[in-house]
């Protein structure tokens, strides 16, 4: 469930031995070949997942398997989204050590659905899944133009600003998290010149924000048409968004705003545990990995604004191949897993952020409060994103455009001190290098 | 197992020896020693493909046929998100290659952090066997040491190397401020982040390589030595004309090794680079041809590309053992 239209940032975020995860998906496959096996009369349901998305975490599985005596879940679990990825695509061609229910990350979205959309279950029919439970993006990104709905959307990455309240005091900008929301409302540039107000007082050894690339993307998922418009016209040469949200962490960077730091990297946990920053951009399941850095002595002196605009950072979706050895229960229980009460449910015990707005009401949400954070209306915060967030246009080799501004573009500027128009021929180089066949 | 009679030296076709435990053979046993003798030579014959039959039934399955598979998609338009669909390309995927930059960056790269690492890990590794040659207390016990690092994990090792040579908080960073110097950005420079690899791979090799040395060396005649003493030779130069020339051909078995494993140099990069390692650095710094490989197949699934780097790694490969084998008959005519 970990977020990231540019999916590979956060599908990193749990473990980063690549060799580990590939043993692992080594045994998997050893494994998956034996799943599935009928016995006791029950049959095994195998959902195949990538990161943690915490589904046995929230006792999900249980009670499902209490709900349906004659259901039994295995989970297959590989750590990295780039390890899972190509595996899944390999198993669907050749039908076979696929898992009942596979889960997808948005950013492989398209190219999944493109080259393969016929291998997997048109699930807007499926019994139980009203398409009305779904916000709109969120449906229309696992849409097809011949309107079948290949996945059904699990978590969203709405985007707020965590701050760091002590931080803020010292620098003498306001505290309070709807004065702090104000700062910023409505653009990403006031965002930039609250911290430029921060860099003048700024307490010692600290800086505004953690990541040029954060602040790009960020901003850049504010947009409905980032790399591609809707007719799949590519902008990734120097549309709007692109260039906005290029300026921004550019100069960010040039500026000296940022910690110079690369997210899910060893040192970008350290400078949380030093408090190195004062702000990073966050969707819900950033709150968690704070939580985890920043430790006990970071209890009480993070809060959570709302971010200048409505954005959504990642996401995953629920799909089942047409290949799965149980397809109709397969198609059950995603349904079930991903209906409102379960997505809230599993807010509540994994900040894993809804993609159903009827659990935006539930008790799990609606009181949520996040003591680590200041008792800050977190759910609230992060309600009011998710349904100003546009219906982003996805198109191909997403993650690949993706990391070239994020990990080759930015980082030259930020990291090693090129020149932002030489940076910026570099990442149009790395693209054209990817999309060009 | 063979069940040949205890006769298998005997010359099939021969006939049994008169005797006293031979009584004259009846024509019945004479049959059925005709269809023994028969059934051995099959045996003798046919056995030894069983046995070897196992190696080659895997090696096809697991290595010839991706190989050849691999060299029938280098020749076409594959995308890993659509395996189903194969066009034929020609030789466009290697074409090219030769106007990819990023390619020839990385073949840069390789060789780069391959001079970079098997040189000092070579030298070191023999300084090292030639200390552990002299009488040495807990002998066995420096010989383990120096394998440990061989047998730690890429993955265990190079995690560990990440946090040393963090910018920010690592610990060579910290050391060298201390001798006040100012903190070095090790994985965005362009040497620095190439050093950085290279010393992971001299680490984890070097104990390997002097362990190898150091059995060579046990193998030189002792006479040579005291000669050479006699001589007046002192250790130094002892070293230096009697070890070193005794050492040739497994210097350069070493050598040809470790070139081989410079070329494919793979989890020491990805790992160093971080969250997005196939890339090898914001400016492909450190991307070596592995990482290019990964990084077309894998990230950007383009099978096709990857298996043409794939070929050309292996070319190279077979150009360097080429190389590898001039060089070693020119030293053998030295002689």
């Amino acid at each position: 469930m970990r977020g990231g239209t540019q999916g590979r940032r956060p599908r990193t975020r749990r473990a980063r031995a690549a060799p580990a995860a590939l043993a692992a998906a080594l045994l998997l496959a050893a494994a998956l070949t034996g799943c599935a096996a009928d016995d006791d009369g029950r049959t095994t349901l195998s959902v195949g997942t990538f990161g943690v998305f915490g589904y046995r975490q929230a006792g999900l599985y249980a009670e499902y398997e209490r709900l349906h005596p004659e259901i039994r879940i295995k989970e297959n679990v590989i750590e990295r989204s780039d390890t899972y990825f190509p595996q899944f695509l390999t198993h669907l061609v050749t039908g076979s050590g696929l898992a009942d229910v596979q889960a997808v990350e948005v950013g492989t979205l398209h190219d999944l659905a493109a080259g393969q959309g016929r291998r997997l279950e048109d699930l807007s029919r499926a019994p139980g899944v009203r398409r009305a439970d779904w916000l709109g993006w969120k449906w229309a990104q696992a849409t097809d133009p011949d309107g079948r709905t290949v996945g059904l959307g699990t978590d969203i990455g709405p985007i707020a600003v965590c701050y760091r309240k002590d931080l803020f005091r010292r620098a003498g900008l306001p505290t309070d998290r709807e004065a702090v929301g104000r700062l910023w409302a409505g653009d990403w540039r006031k965002y930039l010149d609250a911290g430029r107000a921060y860099r003048k007082r700024a307490p010692a050894g600290t800086v505004f924000t953690d990541s040029a690339a954060g602040v790009y993307n960020a901003a850049i998922h504010g947009y409905p048409e980032r790399y591609y418009d809707r007719s799949g016209r590519p902008l990734y040469t120097g549309g709007p968004a692109v260039r906005a949200a290029w300026d921004l962490a550019v100069r960010a960077a040039r500026e000296g705003l940022t910690a110079r730091l690369r997210q899910f990297e060893k040192p970008w946990d350290q400078a949380y545990a030093n408090g190195r920053f004062a702000t990073v951009a966050c969707p819900p399941w950033m709150l968690g990995y704070i939580k985890e850095k920043s430790g006990d002595a970071g209890r009480g002196l993070w809060d959570v604004a709302p971010a200048p605009r409505p954005a959504s950072w990642g996401g995953s979706f629920l799909t089942v191949p047409k290949a799965a050895r149980h397809r109709a229960q397969a198609v059950a229980l995603a349904a079930w897993l991903t209906a409102p009460a379960q997505q809230a449910r599993l807010f509540a015990r994994q900040s894993s952020f809804p993609s159903t707005p009827a659990s935006y009401g539930m008790p799990e949400l609606r009181d949520a409060r996040n003591p680590y954070f200041g008792g800050a209306p977190v759910a609230r915060i992060f309600a009011r994103a998710a349904q100003g967030a546009p219906t982003l246009v996805i198109g191909p080799h997403e993650q690949q455009i993706g990391t070239a501004f994020t990990d080759v573009g930015i980082p030259q500027v930020e990291q090693q001190g090129r020149d932002p128009r030489a940076a910026w021929a570099a990442a149009q180089k790395e693209i054209h290098n990817a999309v060009d066949e | 197992m063979t069940s040949a009679p205890p006769t298998t030296v005997e010359d099939p076709g021969a006939e049994p020896a008169p005797g006293p435990s031979h009584p004259p053979p009846a024509p019945g046993r004479d049959r059925r020693a005709a269809w023994r003798t028969r059934r051995h030579r099959w045996d003798v014959r046919w056995s030894p493909y069983a046995f070897v039959a196992p190696f080659f039934l895997f090696f096809s399955a697991f290595g010839l046929f991706p190989l050849l598979w691999t060299g029938w998609a280098s020749l076409h338009r594959l995308e890993l998100t659509d395996l189903s669909r194969m066009e034929w390309a020609g030789a466009r995927n290697y074409l090219r290659l030769l106007h990819d930059e990023f390619f020839w960056n990385a073949l840069g790269n390789t060789f780069t952090i391959g001079v970079l690492s098997t040189v000092p890990q070579l030298l070191t590794a023999l300084c090292l066997a030639h200390l552990l040659h002299q009488r040495l207390r807990a002998a066995t016990f420096w010989r383990v040491a120096l394998l440990t690092p061989y047998a730690t994990s890429v993955a265990a090792a190079t995690l560990v190397f990440v946090l040393l040579y963090g910018r920010d908080y690592g610990l060579i960073n910290w050391a060298l401020g201390l001798a006040g110097v100012d903190p070095v950005d090790w994985q965005n420079g362009t040497w620095t982040s190439r050093i950085a690899v290279s010393s992971i791979v001299v680490w984890r090799w070097t104990g390997y390589n002097a362990l190898i040395y150091l059995a060579a060396m046990q193998a030189i005649p002792d006479e040579l030595y005291e000669s050479a003493a006699l001589d007046g030779a002192s250790r130094i130069r002892q070293f230096r004309h009697v070890t070193v020339p005794s050492l040739r051909p497994t210097i350069l078995f070493t050598v040809v090794v470790s070139t081989i494993g410079a070329t494919q140099l793979f989890g020491e990069p990805l790992l160093f680079g971080g969250a997005a390692g196939q890339k090898g650095g914001a400016s492909h710094q450190f991307q070596t041809l592995g990482l290019y490989l990964y990084e077309q197949g894998w990230f950007g699934f383009h099978l096709g590309r990857a298996s043409a780097v794939a070929w050309a790694m292996f070319l190279i490969l077979l150009l360097v053992a080429a190389v590898g084998g001039l060089l070693a008959r020119r030293l053998r005519t030295d002689r």
